[in-house]
């Protein structure tokens, strides 16, 4: 147990009974999932406060996934931006993202409440190799619903979640990626409750898991905090990250929440929900999301598959509303940009969502020269390069 | 004229009678004729469905139907603007998500349906836990409130699920979203029984009640059934006509029981 869940005065502590962080947050699910959610509620209370539990994850978090991540000082691309940038590697951990973390901890509790088989939603795929890899660890069933224009522009992680066993399935309805990937999975889930866990990939969905997700990745922050405080004697100055639902953007903050570090999430130009600060009820939660005037969801619109959600985890959407987290936006020939600086400075390709936030920082950095910034590199880009060919094979 | 539908359906079940609620989706073209065909043909009642982005409730005839009808400009505007037009002499209920009734407000959504002639409102992905909100407002404003009860429920529930419920109570066929099924799951049966043995409020199947011997199957047990995608599908494939001309065939069915 860290310094951090022992205190119930922070900023990130459990959401209230209904599953509210503040007014964000909730359970608005189809009368056929509520029980299920209120097991999973019970079931993760109970394993998290069980230490055998906890000690078989951190081992699997050790032994597989390669944890801790690194934490890498880019000496040559903070020289150029005027300030000193550590990265948070969670592009070394197996599979290649963050998301690893939050699925061997899904996977096992599923497997500890008895259920046999595993649902997921993709957008960029991460989730989805993530979540196939672990039923492949644990033996257990999987099915992963992706939309189909993200099949299409992701092709490669398509093809590992098949080499690991699982069944995708392509998504047809409204815009064809994230959010009508999420609609079939929960579809998927209301059939096949009884012995289907769903897997959800990020920090969204009904109570309890925008909590339990980022219980999940909280130590992505507090590994960073302590490798921050060793290498720097102090937290940094500025930490940031990609928010499309927000998992790893909440995974490292959860970790610099209570500090004095200025916290910055990064959406994309075209999924601004916290810009436009609207909220709304979707995918089980209250939270901030982009709509029409009349409250039909609207499409986003990214170059990266993974941050191309309408929403965001209602945590973040409360972060926003008290101040304590920032939201700006990038424009996709900006992420193009800083995914090959980051390339060609530090010979680290960064997957697309990553580079966000980097773009943010390149944009910015002249408003925090001699500043200490710290970026979570939620993934790395090898699962890019197909579709970054086509877009750069002019300009290299 | 606004036909009320908590006291339309309750006195039609205490005479005897077995109720059933097609649902169309609005602004789907020929949806209003369809809802006429419904009515004179036996229907006790129409749910209208205000088409939106996500429906995580339907299956892929309700969503093909809403997409369409989003496409066509369908607002929940124009659906409600169009139902005092339709003077069917039956109640009329809606069937939508959320996130419509909260991007309005509750009370304001409430007023709207009252305004429109609407008695009834079925809201699938608000939950008990989760309805004080919309309940009080649409008490207020004389619309129903149909709850949702699903075969996942422990008994401890149901009674809180029917103690809130107006109108009817919705008991959910099956495990899973809207669409037809080559028979009807044990579960629907099951579930009604259940239901019946908590309350006086009418019990309407629905979801994978699929044709006229599923009706017939659902009404030993309960008090009606609501079948949607089975009509969508013929408004989709034929029309209004081939919709009323099934509305006969499933009261035919659902009156020799």
């Amino acid at each position: 147990m860290t310094i951090a869940e022992q205190r119930n005065d922070s900023i990130m502590s459990e959401p209230d009974p209904s599953g509210r962080f503040g007014e964000f947050g909730g359970r608005f699910v189809p009368e056929t999932l509520v029980p299920a959610c209120q097991e999973l509620e019970a079931g993760f209370k109970e394993a998290w406060a069980d230490p055998q539990w906890r000690e078989e994850l951190h081992v699997a978090l050790r032994d597989y996934a390669g944890r801790p991540s690194g934490l890498s000082e880019c000496h040559r691309l903070g020289e150029k931006l005027g300030l000193r940038l550590l990265l948070k590697r969670e592009d070394l951990n197996h599979t290649g993202s963050h998301k690893i973390n939050n699925v061997l901890g899904q996977a096992f509790l599923a497997k500890r409440m008895g259920k046999t088989r595993l649902v997921a939603e993709t957008g960029a795929g991460q989730h989805g190799v993530a979540s196939a890899t672990a039923a492949a660890l644990l033996g257990m069933e999987c099915k992963v619903y992706m939309g189909a224009v993200d099949v299409e522009r992701q092709a490669l992680n398509v093809f590992r979640m098949k080499l690991l066993g699982a069944e995708v399935e392509a998504v047809h309805s409204g815009s064809r990626t994230l959010k009508d990937a999420v609609n079939e999975a929960m579809r998927d889930w209301v059939a096949t409750v009884g012995d289907t866990h769903y897997c959800l990939g990020s920090v969204m969905g009904p109570h309890p898991y925008p909590w339990m997700v980022r219980q999940f990745h909280r130590v992505i922050g507090d590994e960073a905090r302590e490798q921050a405080r060793a290498l720097l004697g102090d937290d940094p100055d500025v930490v940031t990250a990609c928010v499309g639902g927000g998992s790893n953007a909440i995974g490292i903050f959860s970790g610099f929440v209570d500090t004095r570090s200025r916290l910055v999430g990064v959406e994309p130009r075209g999924g601004a929900a916290v810009t436009r600060a609207v909220p709304g009820v979707v995918h089980g939660m209250r939270s901030y999301l982009m709509q029409d005037e009349y409250g039909q969801v609207e499409e986003a619109h990214s170059i990266s598959a993974g941050l191309d959600y309408p929403g965001i985890g209602p945590e973040h959407s409360y972060l926003s509303s008290i101040n304590r987290a920032e939201y700006p936006t990038v424009t996709d020939e900006e992420v193009v940009e800083a995914f090959q600086l980051l390339s060609r400075t530090e010979g680290i390709i960064p997957a697309l969502e990553p580079a966000h936030a980097l773009a943010w920082l390149v944009r910015e950095a002249h408003t925090m020269q001699g500043q200490t910034v710290l970026l979570n590199l939620s993934g790395r880009g090898d699962k890019d390069v197909g579709q970054m060919m086509d877009v750069l094979k002019d300009r290299l | 004229m606004t036909v009320d539908l908590s006291t339309s359906l309750r006195s039609s079940r205490d005479a005897g009678r077995k109720l059933l609620v097609p649902y169309i989706t609005g602004g789907y073209p020929g949806w209003q004729d369809a809802i006429r065909a419904c009515a004179a043909n036996g229907a006790d009642a129409v749910e209208i469905g205000i088409p939106f982005s996500d429906p995580v409730m339907d299956g892929p005839v309700i969503q093909r139907a809403s997409q369409a009808a989003l496409e066509g400009g369908t607002t929940p505007q124009s659906v409600l603007e169009e139902v005092p037009s339709l003077d069917v002499g039956i109640p009329l209920a809606v069937m939508t998500y959320y996130n419509l009734v909260h991007h309005d407000g509750p009370i304001r959504f409430a007023n709207r349906l009252a305004e429109a002639g609407v008695t009834g409102a079925i809201l699938p992905d608000l939950p008990l836990e989760e309805s004080d909100d919309w309940a009080e407002a649409a008490d207020a404003a004389g619309v129903a409130t149909i709850m949702l009860a699903a075969p996942t429920a422990p008994d401890e529930r149901l009674p809180r699920i029917v103690a809130r419920a107006r109108g009817f109570v919705y008991s959910v066929g099956l495990l899973g979203v809207t669409g037809e099924r080559d028979s009807l799951a044990e579960t629907a049966t099951a579930l009604a029984g259940r239901l019946k043995a908590v309350t006086d409020t009418p019990v309407l199947v629905g979801v994978g009640v699929s044709n006229a011997e599923q009706a017939a199957a659902a009404v030993k047990v309960a008090d009606g059934v609501i079948q949607g995608a089975s009509m969508v599908r013929r408004l989709m494939e034929s029309g209004p006509d081939e919709v009323g001309r099934y509305v006969a065939e499933v009261r035919a069915a659902i009156d020799a029981v």
